[in-house]
């Protein structure tokens, strides 16, 4: 039975985290992460977690020692946002590469500098080639059911990769809403024991972990990173079947929101896709066929179901919270664009990179956006590729 | 203490074939070290010759399992498996007792680690942090570290016409650092004195919490001189003064060795390639100002430990 609860993004993660209830968690407080650290810490304190947890000096040493708890036969997590995730970068690219199913939650934050503590995507999509997994959530819901979620993933023996599930710093970690909680109960059945077949405390079977590799070896060690990558694919598929069994929510890769008769789409991922939904809405009563289409999992990459979902459509506007300084747009519109060149229909697409360090995002502007995808539907012509949401030329 | 003839006879840890250069320190420590260890252990290494030159995949030379992440994290990365096996010990998935020691070369320990290294002291995991001191980034081709003695010359602290004395800087004291964090047992070994230092690792790893132990790794590439004379010169070291044997317990000074015989610091220096530019003439005066900081850190460590000069 669920209970249903006020809590905030850093409330709800926390939450998740007490039942899933790893081994070992070893984290590093950083603006607007703290309140996972300091929930943990309580929990910790007052008996209702039996993790061991590391307070660590850093939050590379954060990663560190999730890295050789989890090589261990230990489940290990850590939570972080944007410096903090910079800062473990190297440890954040070793964590995949030894192929040890981490999860984290990366409260969203603007990359210094300027130093800025609001959300943005620039931390979690600098990370996207590092070989972690990434569910980006919309609400306070999704939090809690993408790191349940999370951890059958990374520990699935066809993938063994780390997954970061991301919120908005502050649009979600600060902000309460109704959140329906599983019992501990259920969740312990759910994420179940994990076992490391290669621990490094198996004393009878002495394990070498993180030898040198050089061109001999590495690319092929390199290729199977690739291959579990593409696995995860199926995997994310069929942890969100099974969760939709104990939570009556169902997840995909992506969700479609008014999607089946759109004409003008969105893509979005994080909680803007929320303000999306009542753009849409509103646009829907006035009778503009607009849709979402809404990034759940962006490593891996679902190009296929994007480019099904797409099919009828008359324009696509993409946006980013992050830039890609030199790039041709943002990376959600370099990747979702790539993904549509096969088509033979090429459908016009805008980029629009919004929300940097914090900037509000309104129903209002992206009423804009629809406007601006219904002239492009009428003269086919995208007269600026890449355009900005909310600032001030 | 076991005889050496029993030391003799243990199987080996860490194997022969692998790829360190021959004469090389930190292979010698690490077969001490794991000679001295009467438990099942787990070792983590941070990224350096010990590293690369032992686990060239797929060989690797460890019979033990074996960790490596990163350069600076050695301890950061052994503190999490650590607490792995606190976390399943308790839930009693693990029941064989089993001891963890670090092996960081100085760049991983007084450089790039030392805030990973201070916070696993501080948070007192229980695990033996050694660091095989061969006094530069020997792995990357002999640049200097803060290990580097005053008057060496390395890559990066070449000796030239206008810097004629190599490094002028003196290295960092990382035995008192390691003190100044309280940890219950601090000690500097040498590998030249097997016994004292296989005691060492063995007390070390007797006492509950974060243990360090700095000993002298004589690397004939980097020193300059010949691998035949590794032992010799890890030797040299301890009866020059330059690296004083002692312990540290609990904040208790205790000289573990004291040469009957002290032998004068210029003999360090023309032992090796390194301190060559030293014995030159305009640079006596660096030599002497060199013997005179020995002296005076030996009276200190003397009164410390509340010994008679």
């Amino acid at each position: 039975m669920a209970r249903v609860v006020g809590l905030t993004g850093d409330e709800v993660a926390a939450e998740a985290i007490r039942q899933i209830n790893p081994d070992v968690i070893a984290a590093y407080p950083i603006t607007p992460q703290t309140e996972i650290v300091q929930r943990l810490s309580q929990f910790v304190a007052d008996g209702l977690i039996s993790a061991e947890m590391v307070r660590v000096e850093s939050e590379h040493s954060a990663m560190s020692a999730c890295v050789g708890a989890s090589a261990s036969g230990a489940r290990a997590m850590t939570a972080t946002s944007a410096n903090g995730l910079a800062l473990m970068w190297e440890i954040v690219y070793i964590a995949a590469s030894l192929r040890l199913p981490i999860v984290m939650p990366v409260v969203n934050r603007a990359l210094s500098g300027p130093i800025n503590i609001h959300c943005d995507h620039s931390d979690s999509m600098g990370a996207r080639d590092s070989g972690w997994i990434q569910l980006y959530s919309e609400n306070c819901q999704e939090i809690y059911d993408n790191l349940i979620q999370a951890v059958v993933i990374a520990e699935n023996k066809e993938v063994l990769l780390p997954v970061m599930v991301t919120l908005d710093g502050f649009v979600l970690s600060h902000a309460m809403e109704r959140v329906e909680i599983l019992e501990d109960e259920e969740v312990k059945n759910f994420v179940g024991e994990y076992k490391n077949p290669h621990s490094l405390l198996d004393l009878n079977n002495p394990v070498t972990y993180g030898p040198l590799d050089l061109y001999d070896y590495y690319f092929e060690h390199k290729r199977q990173q690739v291959e579990a990558m593409e696995k995860a694919l199926r995997v994310i598929q069929g942890v969100g079947k099974q969760f939709a069994k104990i939570s009556g929510r169902s997840y995909g890769l992506i969700e479609e929101y008014r999607l089946e008769d759109a004409e003008l789409v969105v893509i979005a991922l994080g909680s803007t896709a929320g303000t999306i939904k009542e753009a849409v809405d509103e646009l829907r009563e006035e009778g503009v066929k607009a849709g979402l289409l809404k990034i759940r999992c962006f490593r891996p990459f679902p190009g296929r179901e994007i480019n099904e979902a797409l099919k009828k459509v008359e324009a696509v506007a993409i946006l980013d919270r992050s830039a890609s300084f030199g790039a041709e747009g943002g990376p959600v519109f370099l990747e979702v664009r790539s993904s549509l060149f096969e088509k033979t229909e090429r459908i016009p697409i805008i980029n629009y990179i919004y929300g940097l360090g914090g900037r509000d995002i309104k129903v209002e502007e992206i009423k804009g956006v629809y406007q601006t995808l219904q002239r492009i539907a009428r003269t086919k012509r995208v007269e600026k590729r890449v355009d900005y949401l909310g600032v001030r030329e | 203490m076991p005889s050496l003839k029993s030391l003799s006879q243990k199987k080996e840890l860490l194997s022969g074939g692998h790829r360190l250069c021959p004469g090389c320190g930190a292979s010698i420590i690490v077969r001490q070290v794991l000679s001295a260890v009467e438990s099942p252990v787990v070792v983590c290494c941070s990224t350096g010759c010990l590293e690369v030159a032992t686990t060239i995949y797929p060989f690797t030379a460890w019979k033990i399992p074996w960790i490596h992440s990163a350069f600076e994290n050695a301890a950061s990365t052994l503190s999490g498996v650590e607490t792995a096996y606190r976390a399943l010990k308790k839930k009693g998935k693990i029941k064989e007792e089993i001891k963890f020691i670090a092996f960081g070369g100085d760049g991983g320990t007084y450089d790039i680690g030392i805030q990973a290294l201070s916070g696993v002291m501080e948070r007192g995991h229980n695990l033996l942090y050694i660091c095989y001191d061969n006094e530069a980034y020997m792995n990357t081709g002999i640049q200097r570290s803060s290990a580097t003695p005053r008057g060496a010359a390395t890559t990066t602290s070449p000796v030239g016409k206008a810097i004629p004395i190599g490094k002028e800087r003196e290295r960092k004291d990382m035995v008192e650092i390691m003190v100044a964090h309280n940890s219950p047992y601090v000690a500097q070994a040498s590998p030249a004195y097997y016994n004292d230092l296989i005691k060492k690792v063995q007390k070390a790893l007797s006492i509950e919490g974060p243990t360090f132990i700095n000993i002298i790794s004589p690397c004939p590439r980097g020193w300059r001189y010949d691998p035949s004379q590794s032992i010799q010169i890890a030797k040299l070291a301890v009866t020059t003064g330059f690296w004083p044997l002692y312990e540290v317990e609990n904040g208790k000074y205790k000289i573990t060795y004291r040469s009957r015989k002290r032998v004068p610091l210029i003999e360090w220096f023309k032992s090796q390639g390194r301190f060559r530019h030293l014995l030159k003439e305009e640079n006596k005066k660096i030599v002497e100002e060199l013997q005179r900081r020995v002296d005076e850190k030996e009276r200190i460590l003397l009164a410390r430990a509340g010994e008679k000069i």
